[in-house]
């Protein structure tokens, strides 16, 4: 089943069009929903199709909505600040399929009685950006965008934004706080976004991926959509495949084949030849698998959740035998320091702190009670180094950094021992 | 959108601006129902004119949204593109995060700090090259990812970097365009991209038409590169009529406009 690529791999060079997305059946959705089923009808079909979020935390979209406050104004806001490293996915529906994730846009603003939305794109994607831009203009020309959208009543604005390089904007309220013209440091919540958003109106934050699926949602029903795939991971999902595999690329599946078959089927297996060591199931913020444990394991949001790790944001990193784990850990730790917005005292320090100790072990002034102190420092930010994390931080970014830390021990402590022990410190 | 008419006070903080720059400051501030929104774009713009983030570029913005200096200036210290020393014509980035990283990023940052002579975090003493390593790009099935003025080239090599250096260097484009690049310097790509791109970017700001900071390498024969979105030239112009050799090899791409 094919959702979200269907159009990009059937019509390579012009998916992005607005003349493409008309003649393969695009905005047919927006008239069935402003003619047909009504807001309420378009907000039903989405609750009834199950989706999940898919920016990484797997929440219930159709219940995100249910939470919006009838205070007016409301907005909209797309989350297409993807940053998580290892996640490409929502680039590509940006560059390739503009309009389908616009149309998703005006079904959604139409459903929630929102008459401005928001493209949030981050500030290193000026492609993927220049690509929207270009489809929210023509939908103005055609009338999908502006006063009174095809005859409809219905009005709808749409702002392209762009970001200035900060990870932290990906978390909703942050993203919120950039796009008021703030640093974009996370909120306190509650109250949550749609009660208390942008300039402190209702505001309902979705990714791209989630709604760029909702024109076919409309089109063929909701109860279609859940019918997709294991229960509680409806629908199709795009994974993003990268570092030690072959065949890198999005793939757009349906979730509950077991990993083997994504890594080794999809991604066409290891690289050079060499041994599966370890990979990461949704981003870099997600513990690590290992194929001892995991390469059973149904590739599920809840089938991963259970065992410790997340779907996330579909970002499956790959590391073969020949990876120096300690190096990898040290690399996605020192991504969360430089990316800690500071607001927190346990991640701003703790990350730091985690980075630092890393860099001295691998670089061969390890102590033995270097092992004990990441753990403690973890801790600090992340107490129990639970699953799913408690936090000791206004947003999950800290204990993010601590995933990688808790991986490494809990596969590779024999490694980070024999590193220490060969060191002179 | 909000209608915007400047106050004479904020027109005048801006009237050294180009005319195109403060057209768009306008339009830029009518996109947003509160004024304050429009400080990331407006640091852009001013960026543009300045070529980085001045203290005066951070006063006149703060006079067009309503803010302080000081809070203007807490606001593009947060965020990593907004460059508050002068930057080189091209900022090369390198992305050194986890999938770039397994794939020999480092080599590729180390091949282009020994080939400019410019360390990571830092602007050669011609003014033609900076050079950053830079967090995830969001191309990781295209590791690894290296972006001159935030266009990207996937799967580069550390012989592929030095070269890319040495053609920034010596043929100094006025545009760079992703898809010159990527043929020139890259390889296997996270997917398949379409359409070549024939807009690229003119300065060490993200390529994008209400900012006025892209242009095309593929203008129309006997025409002038002009900034698609907006039907007008671009804040730097670019003469097809006589391109620089760099781009004679832009020509050659089989692309067409998006």
């Amino acid at each position: 089943v094919k959702i979200l690529t269907e159009r990009m791999e059937a019509h390579r060079g012009d998916s992005h069009t607005i003349e493409r997305y008309e003649a393969t059946g695009g905005y047919r959705a927006l008239r069935k929903g402003l003619f047909e089923l009504g807001a309420a009808g378009v907000a039903a079909e989405v609750k009834a199709s199950n989706i999940r979020g898919r920016g990484g935390a797997n929440f219930p979209a159709g219940v995100k909505w249910g939470f919006l406050a009838p205070t007016k104004p409301a907005y909209l806001v797309v989350n297409a600040d993807e940053s998580e490293p290892g996640t490409y996915k929502d680039r590509q529906l940006l560059e390739r399929d503009p309009h389908q994730l616009i149309e998703g846009v005006i079904l959604t603003s139409y459903a929630l009685a929102v008459n401005h939305a928001f493209i949030y794109i981050r500030g290193e994607y000026p492609k993927p950006a220049r690509r929207v831009q270009q489809a929210v203009e023509q939908a103005y020309e055609r009338g999908y965008l502006g006063t009174d959208i095809l005859g409809s009543g219905f009005d709808i604005d749409v702002t392209v934004h762009l970001g200035g390089g900060a990870y932290i904007c990906g978390e909703e309220s942050a993203l919120l706080n950039s796009l008021e013209g703030r640093r974009g440091e996370p909120r306190i919540k509650p109250p949550f976004p749609a009660v208390e958003g942008l300039y402190s109106k209702p505001t309902i934050v979705n990714n791209v991926e989630t709604l760029s699926n909702v024109p076919w949602i409309v089109n063929n029903g909701g109860t279609a959509y859940a019918g997709i795939g294991p229960d509680t991971s409806a629908g199709t999902r795009l994974i993003s495949l990268s570092g030690h595999i072959n065949k890198p690329g999005n793939y757009e599946i349906v979730m509950g084949m077991p990993w083997r078959e994504v890594i080794y089927d999809i991604g066409g297996g290891i690289s050079d030849g060499r041994e599966l060591k370890a990979w990461i199931p949704g981003g870099s913020s997600a513990p690590w698998f290992v194929p001892a444990e995991h390469l059973d394991t149904p590739a599920t949001i809840d089938d991963v959740g259970k065992h410790g790790s997340m779907m996330g944001s579909g970002a499956v990193i790959v590391m073969d035998d020949s990876t120096d784990m300690v190096a990898a850990a040290h690399r996605i730790v020192r991504f969360y320091a430089h990316e800690s917005c500071g607001q927190c005292t346990p991640c701003r320090e703790g990350t730091s702190w985690l980075e630092r100790i890393l860099y001295r072990i691998m670089s061969g002034r390890g102590r033995p009670e270097d092992i004990d102190l990441l753990l403690d420092v973890s801790d600090g930010i992340s107490p129990g180094l639970a699953w799913p994390p408690l936090m000791t931080t206004i947003c999950p970014l800290g204990p993010s950094a601590t995933a990688p830390v808790v991986s490494l021990m809990q596969y590779f402590r024999p490694e980070v021992e024999a590193m220490i022990g060969g060191g002179d410190g | 959108m909000r209608p915007v008419v400047l106050t004479a006070e904020e027109s005048a903080a801006i009237s050294e601006w180009s005319e195109n720059s403060q057209r768009r400051a306008v339009e830029v501030l009518s996109q947003y129902p509160e004024k304050r929104s429009a400080v990331m774009p407006l640091l852009y713009i001013s960026m543009i004119e300045n070529q980085y983030v001045t203290e005066e570029g951070m006063r006149q913005v703060g006079l067009l949204t309503g803010l302080s200096p000081a809070q203007v200036q807490s606001i593009a210290s947060f965020y990593t593109m907004y460059k508050r020393q002068p930057v080189g014509r091209y900022l090369v980035g390198v992305c050194t995060s986890i999938s770039c990283f397994l794939l020999g990023a480092d080599e590729v940052l180390a091949a282009i700090e020994d080939e400019s002579g410019v360390p990571d975090g830092e602007t050669g003493g011609d003014g033609i090259l900076s050079v950053e390593h830079v967090e995830c790009n969001g191309a990781c099935g295209g590791a690894p990812v290296v972006l001159v003025n935030w266009e990207m080239i996937e799967s580069v090599t550390p012989d592929k970097a030095r070269e890319l250096v040495r053609w920034l260097r010596d043929g100094q484009p006025e545009v760079v365009n992703t898809e010159e690049m990527q043929q020139l310097f890259g390889g296997a790509r996270s997917f398949d991209w379409g359409v070549k791109e024939a807009e690229g970017a003119i300065l060490p700001v993200p390529a994008f038409g209400p900012y006025g900071s892209v242009a095309s390498s593929l203008p129309p024969q006997g025409g002038v590169a002009t900034d698609p979105s907006q039907g007008e030239s671009a804040h730097r112009e670019v003469d097809a009529s006589d391109p620089p050799a760099s781009h004679r090899s832009a020509s050659s791409l089989n692309g067409e406009p998006s």
